[in-house]
């Protein structure tokens, strides 16, 4: 089998596994691989902007609320039907994350993450300045999508495959997106800048867009996470979940389409554990299994698996090169 | 090549069978017959979803004390011959953390009751599944009017301690006696808790003669307040309401010491605690404070030698010996597991809807609960646990009750 | 003058930050809960029955070898990577020590004993207490010691060469290890010192620098990650800015007075990206 027909397979594989999931595990273990999902997409879209753009950001948790309060408020107090939510959530985003990728072109590095900081923290004021519109702290409760009964779903299996399907449509986009000129030129503005911009690359424009794009996402993620979870509140999008989308993607993989669902998994999973184990020291088991994730492992869960198949074609290529040296060897009849 | 791919399918596989719980299918149904999920003739489970981890992790010792009260309890031979199991997970105080717990009690754990969930958000996040489900979400650990609003939406939703607006309402009938012209200055944190106690208090000085002149918000996640504190001091008010978390309780005081400022100093029952605020601040800087009470407090001679009390500190050496008794978090746990118990042992049936009952139909006493106030339900006419709060002065180095025991029902 | 003092907080920590970035290139999450962490050790000792002046100092140095042995025994192992892996190892410390201080000590608030008299003087009208004075005194007696460290020793040289160019200091016979090492111990000291002199303050709990942190970024970032003294003028800035920001509650509402101070930071950082007393970094094309 050749290379590209490995990996369709493998994604076949994958997405039959996916769509497997709401049929193999009961309601709480199917809402939380929905949850994985949500934070799966957030991930794409942090990651392009981190892993393949090389800037930073510490404040995506604020563009997630926003396409979580966005949805929330349109579903809730404008009556609009839910598919619709979503990508209403990410133009919104896309939009603000443009106007605010504008200025934080002049910054990079540790000026660039301030700022983001900064968002992350004052997002959550904006949220309670204008608690008429989007009830403070009380927090909003939002319909949850119900299944059809033609479909014969349970609600949470339902939930989950619509999740699923907007997903795929990003991982879809995302893919796309790095293979296509917008994904050249956003990798290219990473490693080297200067080159590129000799060779035409727009720096400025290509960065905002990047920005824009992941913020969009981070936007379509918040409105499937209000038909997860099915409430708003400002408690609900603090720093550490900016951190969290973070450690995701380096956990992941940067620069990986693939890193994204490694990464929405450790977040998920790993602090459920850790408090199970042992509910005194839940951080401490936490701190502890990221600092080792890192140690073992610090190109991320994605970059194991490129090594593997790294060592796996020297292996190949090595079994070529002796089975072709055989040929070469004269045998024993011969002169 | 072919291994390859077969390899990655094989790693995803086992990946995903050792994630897998026992799959599906095996949802609902009860345990024996006539009787709800998590109880049975020898056990009833209960869930509670509280902050280990995070920011309102000084919050954990309200859980030991619960513990502590379920094992003492066991050890004597648990509720009518049931002992308690109280599963307890983590939410590091985020709803969505909250939500997946709940989904795990009932449908994972299958406990028959969720028991005092702690934190507002956390809660209104969940009580519509919980509502829905028809699963008790009783005694619940935050002092939102929210929860006896609207018995009707949510009846399987109870609150427990006295809410913020029943203590703002004493506070306003103490002002109303000692100090009918009061001028108020507030300083409140900006969530639902101190917005609550704000617009309770609000509320309840309408058409008296007291005024708010001056308000300050503080963030819980700012470090300090002496900024607002200082806005307050330079401000006309002769009364100061402190609607504090015990770490700016005790930063308020110093302040309000240093700046020099001294009007009538009203503390907020949750910095209360001699333990967690006065004594950091310095027990001189704290003389003449005003707050409520409702149950006894751990650092406080007064009950030294009483035996409610000294049950509890048994009780929680004995079981939880990592917690502090001094903590009156751990009371908290404590008088509110003592109340479950009350309403198990009040249940007809063993099904979540006679607990219900047994819960909405109450009337009783909880020894550690300061005298003279009581757990009283009465279907959806009474709808608030606790009503009753005693104000309580901070005088040498104890509090000491002032006055009658206030009753401010709704 | 109430700025200056909440201000003088956030410097203490920044100063931290400052320092580690000087000394190895990167920024600590961490650097609070180490202070935190070390605050809770003093805590200890002096509950123990240590006098509080011997409390402290003891803590200084167990702080500056702690944070020697974490640079050599975590830290070195993630030098020259990808920078981000490094940020996140830090987080994992955040959330490790954090965990860790409220296994061992509790959660809950509880008092710290000042190193300062809890009078207050007069000066020119204005009532100054003698903490914040105190504060104040020994920040600025802190960047000038680390003034004549960095630009006045030859262990202070070896320090930046360290952390500008480790391949050419090596080559030049800097020992960069040892180095790094010295970074890390001195900025986990002044953490330390950080979080006992603000911990009478704010009061000591697992969150008493989760707060602070941000505000020390903030001021590092606008006095210029590489200025000591830019980190303490940042502080200052931020902390009067922020009590300002109360005078104009009315205007912009109680919930966004934090824009106040953020908002300056991100006019001068777009003005001058490098921060007030950064260097300004050129890039060679």
């Amino acid at each position: 089998m050749t290379r590209p027909r490995v990996r369709i397979a493998v994604i076949c594989a994958l997405a039959a596994l996916a769509v497997a999931i709401p049929f193999m595990f009961g309601p709480y273990r199917v809402g939380q691989f929905t949850l994985v999902l949500v934070y799966a997409v957030v991930a794409l879209g942090l990651n392009l902007l981190v892993g393949y753009n090389g800037q930073i950001s510490l404040g995506h948790g604020a563009f997630f609320a926003l396409g979580a309060y966005s949805a929330a408020l349109l579903i809730e107090k404008a009556d609009v039907p839910h598919l619709l939510a979503v990508p209403a959530a990410g133009a919104v985003c896309f939009a603000a994350g443009y106007l605010f990728g504008i200025p934080a072109l002049r910054l990079r590095g540790l000026y660039l993450a301030l700022v983001t900081l900064g968002l992350a923290i004052a997002f959550p004021q904006l949220i309670k300045r204008f608690d008429g519109l989007t009830e403070g702290t009380q927090g909003l409760t939002v319909i949850q999508p119900v299944a059809p009964s033609w479909l014969g779903l349970a609600d949470d299996q339902f939930l989950y495959l619509l999740v699923l399907a907007f997903a795929a449509l990003m991982f879809l986009g995302a893919w796309n997106l790095v293979r296509g000129q917008l994904g050249r030129a956003v990798t290219a503005v990473r490693d080297a800048e200067i080159p590129a911009a000799t060779l035409g690359v727009d720096l400025g424009a290509t960065k905002t867009r990047v920005f824009a794009v992941s913020a969009a996402y981070a936007g379509v993620a918040g409105a499937l996470y209000v038909f997860a979870i099915g409430f708003v509140a400002p408690e609900a999008f603090t720093l550490t979940l900016s951190f969290g989308f973070l450690a995701a993607i380096v956990v992941g993989g940067l620069a990986t389409i693939s890193g994204a669902i490694f990464g929405a998994l450790f977040i998920e999973f790993v602090p459920v554990y850790a408090s199970d184990v042992n509910d005194a020291l839940t951080g401490v088991i936490y701190g502890g299994v990221l600092i080792a994730f890192m140690w073992f492992l610090p190109e991320g869960a994605a970059g194991l698996f490129q090594r593997v198949r790294g060592l796996m074609d020297r292996h190949r290529d090595r079994r070529a090169w002796a089975s072709e040296e055989k040929d070469l060897t004269p045998e024993g009849g011969a002169a | 090549m072919r291994k390859a791919g077969i390899v990655w399918l094989a790693l995803l596989a086992a990946l995903v069978m050792a994630l897998a719980a026992c799959g599906r299918g095996d949802e609902g149904g009860g345990g024996e017959g006539g009787s709800d999920p998590g109880i049975t003739k020898d056990s009833i489970k209960l869930g509670g979803s509280y902050p280990f981890s995070g920011p309102a992790s000084a919050y954990r010792s309200i859980e030991q004390g619960a513990q502590a009260y379920f094992a003492s309890v066991n050890a004597d031979g648990g509720v009518n011959g049931r002992k308690i199991e109280f599963v307890t997970l983590d939410d590091a105080y985020e709803p969505p953390r909250a939500v997946q717990n709940a989904r795990r009690l009932v449908q994972e754990e299958k406990v028959f009751a969720l028991f005092n969930t702690l934190g507002t958000a956390n809660n209104a996040a969940t009580w519509d599944y919980l509502n829905k489900q028809k699963v008790p979400q009783v005694y619940v650990a935050t002092g939102a009017s929210l929860w006896g609003a609207d018995v009707g939406a949510h009846p399987y939703t109870t609150g427990w301690q006295p809410d913020y607006v029943t203590e703002s309402k004493v506070y306003a009938d103490y002002l109303g006696k000692e100090k009918p012209q009061a001028k108020v200055a507030v300083l409140y944190q900006n969530d639902a808790f101190g917005e609550d106690v704000l617009n309770g208090f609000k509320k309840a000085i309408e058409g008296t003669d007291i005024k708010v002149v001056a308000e300050e918000s503080y963030e819980v996640t700012d470090p300090t307040v002496s900024s607002q504190m200082s806005k307050l001091a330079s401000s006309d008010a002769d009364t100061f309401l402190d609607v504090t978390t015990p770490k700016f309780g005790a930063q308020a005081i110093v302040a309000a010491d240093k700046l020099g400022w001294k009007v009538l100093h009203i503390i907020n029952n949750v910095s209360a605690s001699k333990l967690l605020v006065l004594e950091p601040a310095g027990l001189d800087k704290s003389q003449g404070l005003i707050s409520t009470a409702y149950f006894k407090d751990p650092a406080s001679p007064e009950w030294a030698d009483d035996p409610a009390m000294k049950e509890f500190k048994d009780g929680l050496k004995k079981f939880e010996s990592r917690a502090n008794p001094e903590d009156p978090n751990c009371v908290y746990g404590w008088s509110a597991a003592a109340t479950m118990v009350e309403a198990l042992k009040g249940m007809k049936k063993p099904t979540r809807d006679a607990l219900m009952d047994s819960v909405r139909n109450m009337d009783t006493e909880i020894p550690t609960l300061l005298p003279g106030i009581k757990v009283t339900m009465s279907g959806s006419e009474d709808a608030y646990p606790i009503e009753a709060m005693q104000i309580q002065r901070f005088e040498g180095e104890n509090w000491k009750p002032v006055g009658e025991v206030i009753q401010a029902e709704h | 003058m109430d700025g200056i003092a909440t201000g003088s907080i956030y410097a203490a920590v920044a100063l931290a930050l400052v320092l580690i970035f000087r000394s190895t290139g990167i920024v600590n999450f961490a650097q609070g809960e180490m202070a935190m962490f070390s605050t809770f050790v003093a805590w200890a000792l002096y509950e123990a029955g240590v006098p509080l002046g011997l409390a402290v100092l003891s803590t200084l140095v167990l702080s500056f070898v702690a944070g020697m042995a974490i640079e050599r025994a975590l830290i070195r192992h993630f030098e020259g990577g990808e920078p981000l892996t490094l940020v996140i190892v830090t987080l994992g410390m955040f959330i490790l020590l954090n965990g860790l201080a409220g296994w061992i000590w509790g959660f809950e608030n509880r008092g710290f004993p000042s190193l300062f008299s809890d009078d207050a003087v007069t000066v020119g009208g204005v009532r100054l207490s003698v903490e914040s004075l105190g504060i104040v005194a020994v920040l600025l007696a802190v960047v000038g010691l680390l003034f004549l460290l960095f630009q006045r020793t030859k262990i202070g040289l070896a320090m930046r060469a360290a952390a500008l160019n480790p391949e050419s200091s090596a080559l030049l016979g800097v020992r960069v290890g040892t180095m790094l090492m010295l970074g890390w111990g001195l900025a986990a000291a002044l953490g330390a010192l950080a979080g006992v002199l603000v911990a009478p303050r704010l009061f000591l709990d697992v969150n008493l620098m989760g707060s602070v942190l941000i505000y020390a970024f903030a001021a590092a970032a606008l006095g210029g990650f590489d200025s000591a003294l830019g980190a303490v003028v940042g502080g200052w800035v931020i902390g009067v800015s922020e009590n300002l920001a109360g005078t104009y509650v009315d205007f912009i509402g109680a919930d966004l007075k934090i824009l106040v101070p953020l908002g300056i930071i991100f006019v001068v950082l777009l003005v001058r990206p490098a921060g007030l007393f950064g260097t300004r970094e050129v890039a060679r094309a």
